[in-house]
């Protein structure tokens, strides 16, 4: 739903940044995509395929690297991933919780010829 | 072959045009207000109330976000002058308004003259927490009939909110609706977050909304000022 303009970004953040270093083609894209966000790898990569057409882009494989949910406990400051929907502190059971990671949303590197 | 570092933001383009959307609104004195919640909740009956609450003292502006039709709209533009809709079906976010939807939909209302604006977004629970529109303050509505559990299962978009606005008041002798514990998982996720509980059927509650957004509305014309 969302990622088809998520995905015009990123062709355009591509394209741009192999302008920038006069690259032909764009054989590699590595995009870090949190486990919080809302995106999902699949919806992108066709979403990429089908933006990146006629393009030095095209056939550039997607690598999706996902950043783990992490979240901070208030009470005693442990940091852990939830591992149920119930986001409690495993040390200390307190409910107050605030994400500490899992958000990310980014192209991290690329390969170009 | 040559690798090349990027480490850039994806929703860096959403975020410099919800920026610049802010931007605008501050040199016009203008509180907006992004107000998401699933679809049924209650943001239009929310915006219904607070406008003839308001009306009298303040000029509203509203922009309507949906997926298809122009029902709310209509429903607001009875109260209200200045309303725009946005219709997200054969847009690339039908899920969300996104900043620049919002851009564009400022362009068609009269800024100089507005001093609060209403953003009813898209009903999702999901989509609209990642899109910053440009506004001051974020406002999710969560009804009794949707069950006490919404913060628990959608935890992103009320973590990031600064008021939660329980609706449906009325509906609490027929629901289970445990609204203690509903208050704990949300100061759980959020220790600053205001909390409402109101019925937009009965006007039950809505003072104390109204009362917030007046002062919230001060604070930010105090804030805007000193910028400038």
């Amino acid at each position: 739903m969302h990622e088809f303009g998520i995905t015009e970004s990123i062709v355009s953040i591509v394209l741009s940044k192999a302008k920038e270093a006069r690259a032909h083609r764009i054989t590699e894209v590595s995009l870090v995509v949190g486990e919080l966000s809302d995106f999902v790898p699949d919806c992108i990569q066709f979403y990429f395929d089908f933006l990146s057409k006629d393009s030095i882009a095209e056939g550039a494989t997607l690598h999706f690297e996902l950043a783990p949910a992490q979240l901070r406990c208030r009470n005693c400051s442990v940091t852990f991933h939830p591992q149920d929907t119930l986001w409690a502190c495993p040390k200390c059971q307190s409910q107050g919780v605030e994400i500490a990671g899992g958000r990310e949303l980014y192209v991290k590197s690329m390969e170009v010829e | 072959m040559k690798k090349i570092e990027v480490v850039q933001n994806i929703l860096e383009a959403n975020d410099a045009i919800a920026a610049q959307n802010q931007q605008l609104l501050n040199e016009n004195e203008i509180f907006a207000i992004n107000i998401m919640s699933a679809p049924g909740a209650g943001k239009t009956s929310l915006i219904l109330q607070t406008v003839a609450k308001l009306k009298n003292k303040l000029r509203i502006g509203v922009i309507e976000g949906d997926v298809a039709s122009t029902l709310d709209s209509e429903k607001v533009r009875n109260e209200v002058v200045d309303v725009v809709q946005i219709t997200t079906r054969n847009m690339s976010e039908s899920c969300t308004l996104i900043a620049n939807m919002v851009g564009h939909a400022l362009k068609r209302l009269p800024l100089g003259d507005i001093d609060l604006l209403l953003i009813e977004n898209v009903g999702n629970l999901i989509c609209p927490s990642e899109f910053a529109l440009g506004e001051h303050k974020r406002v999710v509505i969560s009804s009794l009939p949707e069950g006490d559990d919404k913060p628990i299962k959608y935890p992103v978009i009320f973590a990031d909110a600064d008021a939660v606005v329980i609706n449906k008041l009325d509906f609490l002798p027929y629901v289970e609706f445990d609204i203690n514990s509903f208050q704990i998982a949300l100061k759980g996720l959020n220790p600053r977050i205001e909390i409402f509980q109101v019925s937009c059927k009965t006007g039950a509650g809505i003072e104390d909304w109204r009362a917030w957004l007046l002062k919230e509305l001060e604070a930010n014309k105090h804030k805007s000022q000193a910028k400038k």
